[in-house]
């Protein structure tokens, strides 16, 4: 049974014709991570930014549905779609440095949603909120509440994002390439802690990523994207044993491995690229038809 | 060789043909006022006072645009009027602008204590109150076409300065710059040739917007009686004028105001509408 | 071959670098100083590719830049080619200027926004006087692998990996005995980090240059480097041949960045 489901999910640039999502279908069970692969430009952040309700205001939606909980979002007038969201969704962003407001304690930053939105006492939020960060591994919760984010290192702020997606139990949490901005070693600590909170709490999580290592570590099953198409949808292990794409073949074969002396720079075929491009294309005609 | 990207020719934005367009009119009309003028804007006719626009009931064959209290032709004057607003215009903003940019420029790529002189001197002469200062020296250096240029120029070269040197900071802080250095160019150099490219843009929009400033601090002079001289049509002083008498002749005062409100306005899109067409940076 | 047959084109040695921080600055007086690179010393022989490694805050773009005079240390020495340019001013710096070129992290703001892409790669070309920079510039662009007409264009016409050959192209024009490359491929898919890593590779081979490549990722260092120099808060913790680094890590922080890193396996288990 799957928590959510995207059928058939198509965006473009507003008043043209350039397509950025075409006909994306896939599915998360509830507690299961997801991740969505591809390069700059595959289109695999706007799924997530278009479940959440951020897409920019530059796409719009062309077609077809997110089933959040049974219900279809796209369906729902825009006030009630964003209660929902709010109630059942999270989002862990990309960038720590700027997804906390510099001018606000940390504490407010955390208990603000559950008060506002929904409807916490002060006094429950807070509590929640220090039981929270403690559960990401930050000592001195007290303190940490009361500090600024410019007193506090990236990592620090990623965990704190962190307890703050997860303050709510939402049913589902995005994550936007949450390590992306990271030092390698703070990554491992992250990521670790990002699949330790999602196995406690049993949240389905939507991981966007492009490092196919990071997928490796945190993921269960995932979903290839280039040119907002998805071109490959599998179990994590199998894809590692065997990519059914040639094209996630050779973006496997792309990623460093250190362990490796020799072949690890292998671009991606142009021939390869222009075979999904062409494929892509013909995606497009038998929509059209 | 060229490809298909390179090719493709941005349109020409509405409001630069619209504000281009007005402006050249108005640049044409400066010139030409002489001939194409209907009437002496000097002369006073008593018995000609307060005639309504031709196409109000009372209105006698020959003033379009009516006549004032004392049966000058608005039209006229307004065409004559344009002589003045548009060379304030254009020399007062573009010395400002070379003025004010420049410095902007230095204090904000080079730093150090240029940019110490120059963002004191921007901090202490943005202490005093604009308009009093301007017609405080009006008031010293006497009434002229020079006086009215050299205030707005005092008064406003900080515009450009501050907001060149804010753009400068961002820019100077920029890889291309470290590049230019790495490649051996000199800081002087780099100031003209990787820095101003890229605030020039931003120059063309305070160019522009000054210009229409320019034309309302000289109007606001007008107003007040400190312009030029009191014969001279300027559009501040029918401004003025007209507001006397605005019961008995609103065209006195409204026709004039329109003017200067589309040329001001035009000056501001044109700034807007250049960048939009010229800048290589796509947005 | 041995360090006592290839004559050294870099030697550092006691390198200090402090910048003053500003966060700290009181109120009166001057900003206490920040001491970003805390005496290093280590030798860059000619014909050496050199990976330098270390996390953000370890002061490798800082040595980076020191190593090309973008910045000028507080102490200690850089010779390159025997010549010591710790404190050489401008002036005097402009000819070797010549001989060590550097490709920048982000090629987006490394490239001017408003120059075309021929302009970019002639001006330092004309800078040192060299005959016929276009064409010089044209060619450079045939070595980095991209059509002449790419000459015409600006910078934001170009993808990613194409910016960055075009930082690339700009920095062997010179034909310069040393580039240093600042985090080049960190910001590129893998599909054209693997593209440009090969190009750097060739060219260097090509060209005999001898390269400084700092990165964040050990992993796309191993293939590139003959030797890496791991940093750590302003420090050198690790200088090893590259097979034996790998093979046998000595510090610990060198340790803990390998093992920090993902790959993309699922048999690696992280403890």
């Amino acid at each position: 049974m799957s928590y959510l489901t995207i059928r058939n999910l198509s965006a473009n640039l507003k008043g043209r014709p350039d397509r950025i999502l075409r006909n994306v279908s896939l599915q998360v069970a509830a507690g299961e991570v997801r991740g969505l692969v591809g390069e700059s430009g595959a289109g695999k952040s706007m799924i997530g930014k278009a479940i959440l309700g951020t897409l920019p205001l530059s796409i719009e939606i062309t077609g077809g549905e997110i089933i959040l909980d049974g219900t279809d979002l796209l369906k729902l007038p825009p006030a009630q779609r964003r209660t929902r969201i709010g109630q059942f969704c999270a989002l862990i962003p990309q960038d720590p440095l700027t997804a906390l407001n510099p001018s606000r304690r940390i504490g407010p930053q955390i208990t603000n949603r559950l008060v506002d939105i929904l409807r916490w006492t002060r006094a429950d939020a807070e509590k929640r909120a220090r039981e929270l960060l403690a559960e990401v591994h930050i000592p001195d919760p007290e303190r940490v509440m009361r500090s600024y984010p410019h007193e506090l290192s990236g990592g620090m702020r990623q965990r704190i994002l962190i307890a703050s997606a997860f303050a709510a139990e939402p049913k589902l949490i995005v994550a936007d390439e949450p390590t992306t901005a990271l030092d390698v070693t703070v990554q491992k600590q992250i990521l670790k802690l990002i699949a330790e909170m999602q196995a406690r709490h049993g949240t389905a999580l939507l991981f966007v990523t492009h490092d196919l290592g990071v997928v490796s570590k945190v993921c269960q099953s995932l979903s290839v994207l280039y040119g907002g198409l998805v071109l490959e949808d599998s179990r994590m292990t199998d894809f590692f044993h065997a990519p059914k794409h040639p094209y996630s073949r050779a973006l496997l074969a792309a990623t460093p491995k250190y362990t490796d002396p020799d072949g690890s720079l292998t671009p991606v075929p142009d021939a390869v690229v222009a075979a999904t491009r062409a494929e892509v294309e013909a995606a497009d005609r038998s929509a059209h038809v | 060789m060229l490809d298909g990207r390179s090719q493709i020719k941005r349109k020409l934005p509405p409001r630069l043909i619209l504000s281009a367009g007005w402006l050249i009119l108005l640049g044409a009309a400066a010139m030409l006022a002489p001939w194409i003028a209907p009437k002496d804007p000097l002369a006073q006719d008593l018995f000609l006072g307060q005639l309504p626009p031709a196409w109000v009931q009372g209105h006698e064959p020959g003033y379009l645009l009516g006549t004032d209290s004392l049966g000058r032709d608005v039209l006229s004057r307004i065409l004559y009027g344009t002589r003045l607003a548009l060379t304030v215009a254009l020399l007062a903003g573009s010395i400002t602008c070379i003025i004010g940019a420049t410095l902007g420029l230095l204090a904000g790529f080079l730093r150090g204590w240029v940019d110490i002189m120059i963002s004191r001197a921007i901090d202490i002469w943005m202490a005093f109150p604009p308009v009093l200062f301007s017609i405080l020296l009006i008031a010293v250096l006497g009434p002229g076409l020079t006086s009215i240029i050299i205030a707005i120029v005092v008064i406003d070269w900080t515009r450009f300065a501050r907001v060149i040197r804010a753009e400068a900071m961002t820019q100077g802080a920029m890889d291309y710059v470290a590049s230019a250095q790495v490649a051996g160019r000199t800081r002087l150099s780099t100031m003209f040739t990787e820095i101003l490219p890229n605030v020039l843009p931003t120059i063309t929009v305070l160019l522009t917007l000054e210009m229409g400033i320019a034309i309302i601090v000289e109007a606001i002079l007008s107003f007040v009686n400190l312009s030029i001289s009191t014969d001279d049509p300027t559009w501040g002083g029918m401004i003025a004028e007209g507001r006397t008498s605005i019961h008995q002749a609103w065209w006195v005062l409204v026709f004039p105001l329109i003017t200067l409100f589309l040329t001001v306005l035009s000056f501001s899109q044109l700034g807007e509408g250049l960048k939009d067409r010229f800048d290589p940076v796509l947005r | 071959m041995s360090e006592s047959y290839a004559p050294n084109l870099y030697q550092i040695d006691n390198l200090r670098l402090s910048l003053a921080d500003m966060t700290k600055k009181p109120l009166v007086g001057a900003a206490p100083r920040l001491e970003i690179l805390k005496g290093l010393s280590f030798t860059i022989p000619k014909g050496e590719i050199l990976g330098i490694v270390g996390g953000s805050g370890s002061g490798k773009s800082t040595l980076g830049r020191a190593l090309v005079r973008l910045l000028e240390p507080s102490g200690g020495s850089i010779k390159f080619d025997g010549k010591d340019i710790t404190h050489l001013p401008e002036t005097d710096l402009h000819p070797l200027r010549r001989r060590f070129q550097m490709i920048f992290q982000d090629p987006m703001s490394s490239l001017n926004p408003r120059h075309r892409v021929g302009a970019i790669i002639a001006a330092p070309l004309s800078l040192h006087g060299l005959s016929n920079p276009r064409q010089r510039a044209l060619e450079a662009l045939d070595h980095v692998g991209l059509p002449r007409g790419f000459a015409t264009r600006y910078p934001h016409e170009l993808s990613g990996g194409q910016r960055q050959r075009i930082g690339i192209a700009r920095a062997i024009a010179l034909k310069p005995d040393f580039i240093l490359a600042d985090e080049i491929v960190s910001g590129l898919d893998v599909s054209s980090q693997a593209q440009v890593l090969n190009l750097l590779e060739t060219l260097v081979k090509d060209l005999g240059l001898t390269l400084a490549f700092i990165s964040h990722d050990l992993s796309v260092i191993r293939r590139l480097c003959t030797r890496i120099l791991v940093l750590h808060r302003g420090e050198i913790v690790e200088n090893a041949a590259t097979p034996a680094l790998f093979a046998n890590p000595q510090a610990s922080y060198t340790r803990d960045l390998l093992d920090a890193i993902p790959l993309p396996d699922p048999k690696q288990v992280w403890a």
